[in-house]
């Protein structure tokens, strides 16, 4: 007996459905309804953290020296990294290893490993320290900065960064990247009398 | 008792038979599926024998009660007997914290080729947010004519688009280039999902913002306490990007970026910045951490590969592999192949260590930048093994050995980027185990 009511209630069904594939189809052909909302750079500041580099593009004003930054290192940092960033409970040594890249084991550290100095502000202002990050002020972002750099004897006991002097930072990795150029690799489909594969 | 029947029921037990021996992680699952696939190989057997089973077959307990009563409201979970399958974080490289950690997708208990969305692999840089779709915001920025800012409410009112494309971490399988580390697929190459994505295609919010012409590079930046963010080339961004907000018919979840994400497809995963919160358009790279001291491949004479962002093609047999247990007789190894530069063409499976290979099946469909399964059917007579399978893309690039990978880059450290035909070995026992090195 309730056949056919679910048979009408399918047809409905089905109108109301072919109502909605109409009204898509439709609205999918002509071009779409901007819903964007206008807005500054201006509103945008606090977002707009990025630094670029080498040209250090981003830097924000404010300085900070390698004794402040030991300060803030000590209360902040090294908590996770361990005294003079020589590694910690949370993460491993973050000196040394210039000159490692050359040998069969790379150690890889902001002082080896960055290209530009600025590289290390951004990380540090953006995501440091982990339970607080973009909590340091620029200054205090300036002085750790330095006082890693520092650490890996890439700037003077007395400097102080600045927007200026962390970009001029001559980083010994600054030649030390290709982009990327694969395919790389030979391999051809063979499908018998073929060189085993090197496992076991 | 029909051909057909017996053959359905024969290839049942054989595969839990490959089930039993799949599980790894629970003993007591893996004793308990023993006997049930032991009970059922016996019952076959005697079906396959032409007599009548001893006993007769017993009505199921779930015939003869009455079931649970449907709740009010409910979100469906999987059943308690499938609890063993998650996702597990790395037990390789145990890592000292687990907010920048991450977590790989049981590959071996896949099942199709869309990877449910509580299984998608997770690669956290400080672990998961959980964001208030209503405060939410998305801006586009930089080299644009109008800067302009989304709702959550504003993005979902443009025409979507659904893709099924693969997801792949650069760093899958860095732990097992020269080492067998893992034992597990799960361990090897479970860096890898697979979903279907919707959102917004990048082009149709840049094109309202105006994209000035001198843009050539934009900076992708999450919400997250890394804030993490990566330079992507604008011609990819235009091409096929999309900005994300569900994956597998429903919002993301928490951990794969909700309430939005970039989703860049065939491109190394932590380009497809999660919890986005801005694109902001420049005309060069910005070289941030995430681009050169991490995500770079080392290359000879102590260089550095940068930008390396496609993921070449490559597969792996799911079944067997590795901590299974086979034997002899029939087996059907299955896999997964992919390339993030196009469709999969051919699967080709060695079954002697590489000498020779033979051509496997693919399963339809085979779509552009996603998984796609592969399966060859094997009568293994007993005698050790090693099995593997190599993967050739619509581009014609054949997936390499590490041999092969060794010759043009520099294998140290944990390296990103493996794509390597990747060997099991199958001892006289039936043992499979990881055979790259």
């Amino acid at each position: 007996m309730q056949s056919p009511k679910f048979l009408w209630l399918a047809l409905a069904a089905g109108f109301v459905l072919a109502g909605c594939a109409a009204t898509k189809s439709t609205a999918g052909g002509s071009p779409a309804q901007a819903r964007g909302q206008a807005v500054s750079e201006a509103d945008l500041l606090a977002w707009n953290i990025d630094v670029r580099t080498p040209d250090g593009l981003g830097l924000p004003p404010g300085s900070g020296s390698v004794a402040a930054g030991k300060a803030v290192f000590d209360a902040k940092c090294a908590s996770c990294h361990g005294a003079a960033a020589a590694g910690g409970p949370v993460f491993g040594s973050m000196v040394g290893g210039i000159g490692s890249f050359k040998t069969d084991r790379r150690v890889l550290t902001p002082g080896s490993m960055y290209p530009y100095a600025p590289v290390l502000f951004d990380y540090v202002r953006r995501a440091m320290p982990m339970n607080a990050p973009q909590s340091l002020s620029n200054d205090e972002a300036y002085a750790v900065t330095g006082y890693v750099l520092q650490l890996n004897g890439l700037v003077a006991a007395d400097a102080v960064m600045t927007a200026a002097s962390l970009t001029a930072v001559q980083m010994p990795n600054r030649n030390g990247f290709m982009v990327d150029d694969r395919p790389d690799t030979a391999a051809t489909r063979c499908m018998s009398q073929c060189t085993p594969i090197a496992g076991k | 008792m029909t051909d057909s029947k017996s053959s359905r029921l024969v290839s049942a037990a054989r595969s839990e038979l490959q089930a039993a021996g799949s599980i790894t992680h629970d003993p007591t699952r893996r004793a308990m599926l023993g006997r049930t696939a032991a009970a059922a190989a016996g019952g076959v057997a005697a079906l396959a024998g032409g007599r009548a089973a001893a006993a007769t077959v017993p009505v199921p307990a779930s015939n003869l009660a009455l079931g649970r009563a449907l709740p009010e409201t409910e979100y469906g979970m999987p059943s308690k007997y499938e609890a063993h399958v998650k996702r597990r974080r790395t037990d390789v490289l145990v890592n000292r914290q687990n907010f920048s950690d991450w977590s790989m997708t049981p590959l071996h208990q896949q099942h199709g080729t869309l990877t449910p969305n509580g299984l998608i692999y997770e690669r956290h840089h400080s672990g998961v947010p959980d964001i208030d779709p209503q405060q939410h915001r998305f801006a586009i920025h930089g080299m644009v004519r109008k800067p302009l800012l989304f709702t959550m409410d504003d993005l979902m009112k443009y025409p979507s688009v659904t893709r099924f494309h693969f997801m792949e971490c650069s760093g899958n399988g860095l732990t097992d280039w020269l080492k067998a580390s893992s034992k597990t697929v799960q361990q090897t190459h479970g860096l890898l999902s697979c979903a279907q994505w919707t959102g917004v295609p990048v082009s149709t919010l840049l094109d309202e913002a105006g994209v000035r012409p001198e843009a050539t590079w934009a900076l992708a930046e999450g919400a997250d306490g890394a804030a993490h963010a990566r330079s992507i080339p604008m011609a990819k961004l235009l091409e096929d990007a999309m900005i994300v907000y569900a994956s597998n018919g429903e919002m993301l979840r928490p951990e794969n970026g909700y309430p939005l994400r970039l989703f860049i497809p065939g491109w190394e995963g932590n380009v497809s910045i999660k919890w986005l919160r801005r694109i902001k358009l420049g005309d060069k790279p910005w070289h941030l951490r995430s681009e050169t001291a991490r995500y770079t491949d080392p290359m000879p004479d102590g260089k550095w590969r940068q930008f390396s962002f496609a993921m070449e093609a490559k597969s792996v047999i799911t079944s067997p592999s590795g901590g299974m247990n086979v034997r002899p007789g029939e087996i059907e190894i299955l896999g997964f192949a992919w390339s993030g530069l196009g469709k999969i063409r051919t699967v080709d499976v060695t079954l002697d260590g590489g000498r020779t290979w033979r051509e496997a099946t693919l399963e339809e469909p085979v779509l552009d930048k996603c998984l796609t399964r592969f399966r060859l059917r094997w009568k293994w007579d007993g005698t050790p093994a090693t099995i593997a399978s190599r993967a050739i893309d619509s581009t014609g690039y054949v997936q390499p050995t590490v041999e092969e990978i060794r010759k043009v880059r520099a294998i140290t450290g944990f390296v990103q980027h493996h794509n390597g035909v990747f060997p099991w070995s199958i001892n006289a026992a039936g043992e499979v185990k990881n055979a790259i090195a």
